[in-house]
């Protein structure tokens, strides 16, 4: 328990001063020292008359180009440098790729057993018929979570810095859609039949990952696209009846956490070889290769929110 | 197929030049676009129809989506902005 200590006291303590003097308040030897109020600066005349003949001088003297040896100098000096800059390191790596092996080539360094071992067993260890997605979901599952936590940090990050304050009243000629054409005739034809196939498309991307080319993130992204498409179309205030800022917490704290839990649970099994209990199933089938789905609907989640949370949040209107 | 494939990488480098060149902001992040739209169909031809969706969606689409509301947010396209001004304005008269 810490007690408090009475001012008088306080006052004595070293530290204390010592914290007094860092911080500025007060002085060793003056005391405390308090702000006092600042005459009003008056401007001179004289000062901003010479202040202006010295820019004038200075914009006369040192950027007139034409006479002015050593700028034109340096100009020719500056140009040269990004010239031979560009050209060494284009060569530099020109040289590069000429020394690479050729595409193809079985000798090459990146054809070792980890290939073989990925190709060969992929089908039979994950369940998964695309070998990409059995890689991305099953053997690298772990870089794929640092991926979606690094896409949930960006948005992070972007609502930080550019989150409207919520207790300024929403400043409307600052908000984009107010200058945006609004309801357009068009956009709004195009839009409504469009996203429906949009949406179930990035639906089957993400649900056929495993059978088919694509995966969360590809279909994730489509699916955002079209959550973009949809606000550009319709504007805030239809797409805040299903997505607002709690919406996309919610869904992307649910879908990383149950990333995180189920690929730990595999992980700790799959070290210590004991029975996961996740059945693989048939390949081929789209209810099959145990963890891959579900991990890819999450991954999907998360980027389809992601997306679209990006967009909103670099209008200006937020969510 | 090999000729289809060659235009297409001379078209990518074309297009990864003119980016760079060109003045106007809006144009390059066009072309940007083109140039990702491109690199799908090769992902193709290289047999990784993966990449390809996630390039198609990714880099044609959203990342441009982004660029185009950056520039707005920076007021990189102010002619268009006044535009708008121009027809909201007539718009609240009627």
């Amino acid at each position: 328990m810490s007690r408090q200590i009475p001012k008088n006291e306080l006052n004595k303590k070293l530290s204390y001063r010592l914290k007094q003097w860092f911080l500025g308040e007060s002085d060793t030897y003056v005391g405390i020292l308090e702000s006092q109020p600042q005459e009003e600066r008056v401007p001179d005349q004289k000062m901003i008359k010479s202040h202006q003949q010295d820019q004038q001088a200075l914009l006369e003297q040192v950027h007139d180009t034409q006479h002015n040896k050593v700028y034109k100098n340096f100009f020719r000096f500056y140009r040269i440098t990004a010239v031979v800059c560009c050209v060494a390191l284009v060569s530099i790596l020109l040289i590069a790729v000429s020394y690479l092996p050729p595409v193809g080539n079985p000798d090459n360094p990146a054809h070792n057993e980890v290939v073989d071992k990925y190709i060969e067993d992929g089908l039979q260890d994950t369940g998964a018929v695309n070998v990409v997605t059995g890689m991305i979901l099953d053997y690298r599952a772990f870089d794929t979570f640092g991926e979606s936590n690094v896409l949930f940090i960006a948005t992070c990050t972007v609502l930080i810095l550019m989150r409207n304050d919520k207790k300024k009243p929403a400043d409307h000629d600052h908000s984009d859609r107010h200058w945006e054409p609004k309801s357009d005739a068009i956009l709004q034809k195009v839009t409504f039949v469009l996203f429906p196939i949009i949406a179930i498309y990035g639906i089957y991307v993400v649900l056929n990952g495993h059978l088919s080319p694509g995966g969360g993130f590809s279909g994730g992204a489509i699916i955002g696209a079209g959550l973009i498409l949809y606000l550009n179309a319709y504007g805030t205030e239809k797409t805040r009846r299903f997505f607002t800022e709690k919406t996309y917490k919610y869904i992307s704290f649910a879908a990383l956490l149950f990333y995180c839990l189920a690929k730990s649970y595999s992980f700790y099994t799959g070290a210590h070889h004991l029975e996961s209990g996740i059945p693989l199933g048939t390949p081929g089938a789209i209810i099959s290769s145990g963890l891959i789905l579900p991990l890819n609907i999450c991954v999907g989640m998360v980027v389809a929110c992601t997306m679209y949370a990006f967009y909103t949040l670099f209008r200006k209107e937020g969510f | 197929m090999e000729i289809f494939e060659l235009i297409l990488l001379g078209f990518i480098i074309v297009c990864a030049l003119a980016v760079s060149f060109s003045k106007n902001l809006l144009n390059s992040i066009l072309v940007y676009m083109s140039y990702s739209l491109v690199m799908a169909i090769i992902w193709i031809f290289l047999e990784s129809p993966d990449l390809a969706i996630t390039e198609a969606a990714v880099g044609a689409g959203v990342t441009s989506l982004l660029f185009f509301v950056t520039l707005k947010k920076i007021h990189a396209m102010r002619e268009e902005d006044k535009e708008d001004e121009q027809t909201n304005s007539e718009e609240r008269v009627k």
